[in-house]
């Protein structure tokens, strides 16, 4: 399973850091990717310098995190030092970014793009703050006008992450393909969610509702990437609620090719990576199983392993 | 009791008003706990910020607050039987060495999260404690151990820094050749702490500082805290000079809340605010 390609990439394994987990600085993501991340992703860059809410913002629940950071960017032309630090790295990178508008999107992109990653991330999906994200991600031709116009102007792999909260997750994922996107990344945070304190009679978080991520959420996403796997022929990152080997594989067999990881980090810390890598092989090898027998495997259980849902995807 | 998940609300029990700048808020509350290890304190509407324990027992847990913000100055204004929330502990303590052999050094209210420290190390450690002025000095009468005080203008003790003192012992005990430091604990101002250990690092003697960034979640996912490769909430706040070593952003670059890095002293002119 070692280094495999993604969008003309080389990847050393298919897991991938989720945006908005621990992507402040080239130091900790080069960490992350020693500690088993094949991608790792930035924390999403916007168009001008935003401090994010208030806090709490972010709340472990047990069974997942609930969480409005809401956004904070030091602005993408004000991250001179990090870029040049990211332009001698030896790992690939995700670099993801956000915008109120389509024209913000653009600019952002477009400067992104001359800084070097490997791929650029549209977060059209973030619940947690009044003029970002999500809209974008829940209306089939905002995507489309965000996406085609992004397309045009980077000269990297795009990826296109999108939200549960699409009342269609498939049709949206259709609409950015048709637009250009490379790949599409699902999902961001479920919800919005709200988690009131009793004593306190008020909400805990201080922009009250926030994003749901970790294992509560991972039927959500199982079942998103299932959608988006049935409309698309672009690979897909799998993303939501993955703490461990056998996750990946349920993510993988929705049609997932790529498998991502954010609140695992605070159940299993960084090394979570390595973790699953290893039980990942594992049942691979237990089950005389390539990645490429399982992915998009749930889609036709009858025939077996071998025989994908579609008959033509473009390889990854 | 499992508390670093969502805050538990518990009542201010006992409120010790120490000088104009400090006050030490009381939590009858069992809490597992290591010197060093933080609380994410919330007050309602407010906000919510790290604090050090700077008194702990099996049923009781004590905050130091520095009024200097808004935040600051509304916890100092709490009284008992006010709700407070309360996540944590989080972060990794101080290793605790039982030797006579070991110094400790504070600086302001970093004088906090050492206070249990002193009180589960060796009663012949060597403490020197620094401050602004005399109202500054934190927990004068606290401790049996013989304290050194250091401030800025003389008002008490020697005047000048707490370096001068602590670079004095490591010179007497090499001529009289009494046995160096075992370890040297340190908290305070970043730019004391660097001092504190560049000075062990030329003498050899290893360090622990305890230091402080702009926190979010307190358990490691979202990055707000970074110092190199290095997360402040979840692999510190406490680091050993080894560490310190490799985190070329000690003493020089913090992340402010929008995760613009910047140099340390631009990030203290903004946490003070």
């Amino acid at each position: 399973m070692d280094n495999i390609t993604f969008l003309g990439k080389q990847l050393k394994n298919p897991l991938v850091l989720a945006s908005g987990i621990l992507g402040n600085n080239a130091k900790i993501l080069e960490r992350v990717h020693k500690a088993g991340c094949g991608l790792v992703t930035l924390k999403s860059i916007g168009p001008a310098p935003r401090d994010g809410h208030r806090n709490p913002t972010v709340i472990d629940l047990g069974g997942g995190m609930i969480n409005a950071v809401g956004l904070p960017t030091p602005g993408y032309d004000h991250m001179d030092a990090e870029w040049q630090a990211l332009a001698d790295r030896d790992f690939p990178v995700n670099a993801s970014i956000y915008g109120g508008s389509v024209a913000e999107f653009v600019k952002v992109a477009q400067f992104v793009s001359d800084q070097g990653p490997d791929f650029i991330e549209i977060n059209i999906s973030c619940p947690n703050s009044d003029h970002h994200g999500m809209l974008f991600g829940v209306d089939e031709k905002a995507a489309f006008a965000v996406t085609n116009a992004v397309k045009k102007v980077i000269s990297v792999p795009l990826i296109a992450k999108l939200t549960p909260a699409a009342p269609d997750i498939g049709k949206i994922a259709k609409v950015c393909e048709d637009a250009g996107a490379d790949a599409i990344c699902a999902i961001n945070t479920a919800g919005p969610g709200m988690v009131i304190d009793i004593e306190a009679r008020t909400p805990v978080l201080a922009f009250k509702k926030g994003g749901l991520s970790g294992p509560m959420i991972k039927p959500v996403a199982v079942r998103c990437v299932y959608d988006i796997y049935r409309a698309v022929s672009i690979p897909i990152i799998g993303l939501g609620g993955v703490t461990t080997g056998e996750d990946a594989v349920e993510m993988f067999m929705a049609g997932a090719t790529l498998v991502g990881m954010g609140s695992a980090v605070r159940y299993r810390g960084i090394h979570v990576f390595d973790l699953v890598y290893r039980e990942l092989t594992d049942w691979l090898a237990a089950h005389h199983f390539t990645r490429d027998d399982i992915i998009g495997a749930a889609h036709n259980p009858i025939a077996g392993p071998d025989s994908t849902a579609k008959k033509s995807r473009k390889t990854p | 009791m499992i508390v670093d998940q969502k805050p538990v609300m518990l009542t201010v029990a006992e409120k010790t008003v120490h000088t104009a700048v400090y006050t030490t808020l009381f939590f009858d509350f069992a809490i597992d706990f290591r010197p060093g290890q933080f609380v994410m304190v919330w007050l309602p509407g407010i906000d919510e910020k790290p604090y050090s324990l700077s008194y702990h027992s099996p049923t009781r847990f004590g905050i130091t607050i520095e009024a200097k913000g808004l935040f600051s100055r509304r916890a100092a204004d709490l009284s008992p039987g006010d709700f407070v929330g309360i996540r944590g502990p989080f972060g990794n303590g101080f290793d605790i060495i039982s030797s006579p052999h070991t110094a400790v050094v504070a600086g302001g209210c970093g004088m906090a999260p050492l206070a249990p420290l002193v009180e589960r190390l060796h009663p012949d450690l060597f403490f020197v404690h620094g401050a602004r002025t005399r109202e500054f000095i934190l927990f004068p009468d606290r401790f049996a151990a013989n304290r050194h005080i250091t401030t800025d203008d003389g008002s008490l003790g020697h005047k000048g820094m707490v370096t001068d003192l602590l670079a004095a012992e490591i010179r007497r005990r090499a001529d009289q050749g009494a046995p160096p430091f075992d370890r040297v604990y340190a908290c305070g101002p970043e730019v004391m702490m660097h001092a504190v250990f560049t000075l062990c690092d030329a003498h050899g003697i290893p360090c622990q500082v305890s230091l402080e960034r702009y926190m979010r979640c307190g358990f490691g996912v979202c990055g707000a805290c970074v110092c190199s490769d290095q997360v402040v909430c979840k692999d510190g706040p406490v680091f050993d000079s080894k560490q310190l070593k490799k985190m070329p952003d000690f003493n020089r670059t913090a992340l402010l809340k929008s995760g613009h890095a910047v140099p340390l002293s631009e990030y203290v002119s903004w946490r003070c605010l």
